[in-house]
């Protein structure tokens, strides 16, 4: 069980403008707007006003979120509270669009995941999604064994938030989940518990 | 692998569907049942014709789960090889042919959440039994089908009276073109578009798509690639240690066959990847005519699909 | 033929044993006496009477035991059987491909009969009569995958192709070497494969799967996979891990023989005509290294190979722990003489 070194891990190649598009949506939270000003100076202030930005502040203070928003325009920037808000805001704009919309993720894994997720919903294929990795490492888990989720893990081995079970990381990703997979690490060494190490700052 | 797995099949009905066009049923002349198959397939068709063996794909036009008979359309190509006149002089009701099993390279795609067909001329076949796959799952689907004249369009009548509203026809002699930009332009999401046609067809609408913001994942096209003429050449085989002369008129495959040489294939037409042939060395430039390899494959010369290309040059050794 | 059909168990008290019938059909998988990772894809072609190629869906003296066992895997986690809704035509395919070659192959325990859509299914060791529309999934107690699936050895998944891709959407998988089908679904062919070590550097997928996107109705292929288990359990799951990995930690010298057992699996690849998908199926084959050393032959080639096992390859596989104590048990039976080339016993 103990291997590395797996090849199921996604790849997020960068933001890059869709010059086409009729409408470009942007998802994205505080690490992630970085790479967004950089999409938008590499772009067109045409392809600026076609661009809704929804950025997921996660904590930041409204100040700081609001100088962020200052920096995207002219894009369109609507802040919501956190993923899940900046999700359901995503499904709304998604429910109503026709073709020609070009969907980004920026941020954290588990952002991108939720992201190409919500487009899955909604029949775009995941490669036509463009994404980009900024800022923490964490990584939302599957424990296999509960099927519960455990969000924002930084350590592995970390402990199930469901059924306690101490899990190896492995580097095996689910798209339809949006979650690494999470195994027993002790399942033949029964009482062992090998130190978390900080392994997804 | 070599598509030697064939089936013997019967001419059951030959109907003439427009001024080039004809309608062939396939029937089986062995005794078993032909297979299922999913729409958007072709078979290879072998004809014996006096001084060779000639294999053509043609897209199946019946319904997918037909198995009591095939069916074809084969247009009439001028100034060809032959293999499509063979079809419309030498073929009639009774004639025994051999065809491969059915080969997929243009399907639906399972996901879409409509679908927008594009068909000009001839390419109208594979759409065919696409519809039919289509119309039983209950997805949601438009054709868009242009030809040069009510004359020369196989199946308008057809395909107006099976799927009524969802059949858009446009006719070149009447100054009507496909729209495909209004067509493009309002589609809900997850919508997938398929295109089927002359090359100059195939390269604007894939252009037209591209420029209205569709995503290349949502963007499908299937040409009737046949192997293009050219000068004759060498083709030297390392490992068999011999030597064929390529005809002007014969692809690499063709000429490696006609001199008893096995050498794998499928699809005939540039498509599937399965004659893919390194090339030790080339006396020439390769003329690469597959849609198959990269173009940076293409670039670096170590590969050829010998169904469909060819050099211009002396000669080229494959490891073969 | 009539099977003999008996009556044992996978779990607990692990009753699970060949006759000597099944072992001498056993498919071993090594025709030489050293590892080596290929992915020797052969035409599934019928082979020799009584082998377990002699029918392209092998059923064998075990499969009334093993299809309870599944059964009870399904009551505990109906996640184990899957099917995204785009693959209801594949899964036809599925069930006409299964239950034609049954009827076909064993007429003494199974029967169809076809009138049209009008399907008459007939499965005697499992007490089964059961009538249906071919195509209209309401008519079955379950959808067609998962039906049949609880009437045939061996796991399916059933990939859809697109975009030069083979998409994992459907499967019933009970007896699976260490994946999970709830986790993998979705997933494309390079990524569910994604944690088998070494075989991505040496481009094996790449051309796997040019083979398979190609494959032809009609020609079905097959290569054999293997690993070890510890006990005749078939569900080596990882949603169950943390209860059977412990087993690895109780092979001890005296009970090598008993508890370790080599595990092989048939895989048939399929194209399947009218959804253009490919059929996979992972037929489990269990022999215990006390069964196995009756075949003199493998008695000597398998310490040999385990021995030439690169470690990466026995980590992926489990067998770290309990490999040294599985080769010194098995040496006894290595005499050091020759073996012949193949697979098949002397
Ligand atoms: C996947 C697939 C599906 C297909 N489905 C269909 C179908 O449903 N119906 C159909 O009709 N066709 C179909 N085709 C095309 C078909 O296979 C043949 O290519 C076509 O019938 C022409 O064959 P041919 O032997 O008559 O001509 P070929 O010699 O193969 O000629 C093809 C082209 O080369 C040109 N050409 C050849 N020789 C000369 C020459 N000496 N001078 C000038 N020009 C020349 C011809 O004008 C023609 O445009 C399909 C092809 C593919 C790859
Ligand atoms: S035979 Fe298919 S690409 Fe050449």
């Amino acid at each position: 069980m103990a291997v590395s070194g797996i090849k199921s891990r996604p790849v997020y190649p960068g933001l890059s403008p869709d010059p086409n598009a009729r409408s470009n949506v942007v998802v994205c939270d505080v690490a992630g707007a970085e790479a967004v000003v950089e999409l938008l100076t590499r772009a067109d202030g045409a392809f600026a006003r076609r661009t809704s930005i929804i950025l997921s502040a996660d904590g930041a203070g409204s100040e700081q979120a609001q100088a962020l928003a200052k920096r995207l325009e002219p894009a369109g920037v609507e802040i919501a509270s956190g993923l899940p808000a900046a999700i359901s805001h995503l499904n709304a704009i998604l429910d109503q669009a026709s073709m020609g919309l070009r969907l980004y993720a920026a941020g954290s894994e588990p952002l991108i995941g939720s992201v190409v997720q919500a487009g899955l919903d909604h029949f775009i294929d995941h490669l036509s999604i463009r994404t980009e990795h900024r800022g923490s490492l964490k990584r939302r888990v599957q424990c296999v064994h509960c099927k519960g989720m455990t969000e924002d893990v930084t350590t592995n081995p970390v402990t199930c938030s469901h059924c306690g079970l101490l899990l190896l990381v492995r580097d095996h990703y689910s798209r339809r989940l949006a979650a690494f997979q999470g195994v027993c690490i002790n399942a033949e060494s029964p009482g062992e518990r090998p130190e978390p190490n900080v392994e997804f700052p | 692998m070599t598509a030697s797995f064939l089936r013997r099949v019967r001419v059951a009905e030959v109907e003439p569907v427009a001024s080039r066009i004809k309608r062939f049923r396939l029937v089986s002349a062995d005794g078993e049942p032909l297979s299922e198959f999913s729409g958007g397939s072709h078979v290879t068709v072998c004809m014996q014709a006096p001084d060779r063996l000639i294999r053509n794909p043609y897209s199946l036009m019946s319904c997918p789960s037909d198995t009591s008979s095939y069916q074809i359309g084969v247009l009439k190509v001028p100034d060809s090889r032959g293999g499509s006149e063979f079809m419309h002089e030498n073929v009639s009701i009774g004639t025994e042919l051999e065809i491969s099993e059915p080969l997929n390279l243009f399907p639906p795609a399972k996901l879409a959440r409509k679908h927008i067909l594009v068909a000009g001329g001839i390419g109208i076949t594979p759409f065919m039994s696409m519809m039919s796959e289509l119309e039983s799952v209950g997805a949601d689907f438009e054709l868009h089908y242009g030809v040069r004249s009510l004359a020369e369009g196989a199946f308008c009548k057809l395909l107006e009276t099976r799927y009524g509203p969802r059949v858009h026809l446009y006719f070149q002699d009447k100054g009507q073109l496909v729209p495909l930009e209004q067509v493009l332009a309002s589609q809900p999401l997850g919508t997938h578009v398929y295109v089927c046609g002359p090359k100059p067809m195939i390269d604007w609408a894939l252009r037209s798509a591209t420029l209205a913001g569709w995503p290349d994942e949502n963007i499908h096209s299937e040409q009737f690639t046949a192997p293009p003429i050219g000068k004759p050449f060498v083709a030297r085989l390392v490992r068999t240690g011999r030597e064929v002369t390529v005809g002007g008129h014969q692809s690499i495959l063709e000429a490696l066959e006609q001199n008893g040489i096995d050498a794998p294939f499928l699809c005939r037409g540039g498509a599937c990847g399965q004659c893919e042939t390194a090339v030790t060395s080339c006396d020439g430039f390769i003329e690469h005519n597959d849609h198959y390899l990269t173009e940076a494959e293409k670039a670096d010369g170590r590969k050829i699909m010998i169904c469909v290309s060819r050099i211009s040059g002396d000669a080229i050794t494959l490891d073969l | 033929m009539v099977l003999a059909f008996k009556n044992e168990t996978f779990r607990d008290d692990f009753t699970f044993s060949n006759s000597p019938e099944s072992i001498r059909r056993f498919p071993f998988p090594f025709h030489e006496d050293k590892y080596m990772y290929a992915v020797n894809i052969e035409p599934h072609v019928p082979g020799p009477k009584g082998t377990v190629y002699e029918f392209p869906i092998d059923i064998d003296e075990h499969y009334v035991a093993e299809m309870r066992d599944r059964e009870i895997v399904l009551a505990a986690d109906p996640g184990r059987c899957q099917a995204l809704p785009h693959m209801m035509t594949a899964q036809w395919d599925m069930l006409e491909l299964l239950m034609t070659s049954m009827a076909r192959d064993y007429p003494e325990h199974f029967s169809l009969t076809q009138d049209g859509d009008h399907w008459h299914w007939i499965n005697r060791p499992l007490g089964i009569d059961q009538k249906f529309t071919f195509g209209d999934h309401t008519t079955l107690p379950y959808e067609p995958m998962e039906y049949i699936g609880r009437q045939c050895q061996g796991d399916f998944s059933i990939q859809d192709q697109r975009d030069g891709q083979l998409w994992m959407d459907a499967g019933i998988i009970t007896t699976q070497a260490d994946w999970s089908l709830d986790f993998d679904i979705g997933m494309n062919f390079f990524e569910w494969h994604g944690p088998v070590p070494l075989a991505h550097e040496a481009g094996v997928f790449e051309r796997a799967l040019k083979f398979l996107l190609n494959l032809q109705v009609g020609r079905p292929v097959r290569r054999l996979n293997w690993t070890m288990t510890i006990n005749p359990r078939l569900d080596t799951s990882p949603e169950n891990y943390h209860k059977w990995g412990i087993d690895r930690t109780t092979v001890t010298p005296e009970n090598v023989g008993d508890k370790v057992h080599l595990r092989v699996e048939l895989q048939g690849l399929w194209r399947l005509p009218r959804s253009n998908a490919i059929l996979f199926s992972i037929r489990c084959y269990l022999i215990k290294m006390k069964e196995l050393v009756t075949i003199p032959k493998w008695g000597r080639r398998l310490p040999r190979v385990l021995e030439t096992l690169p470690p990466e390859i026995a980590d992926y596989k489990g067998l770290t722990r309990y490999r040294q104590m599985t080769i010194d048990w098995l040496k006894k039976y290595d005499d050091g003489a020759p073996t012949s080339p193949g697979f098949g016993p002397d």
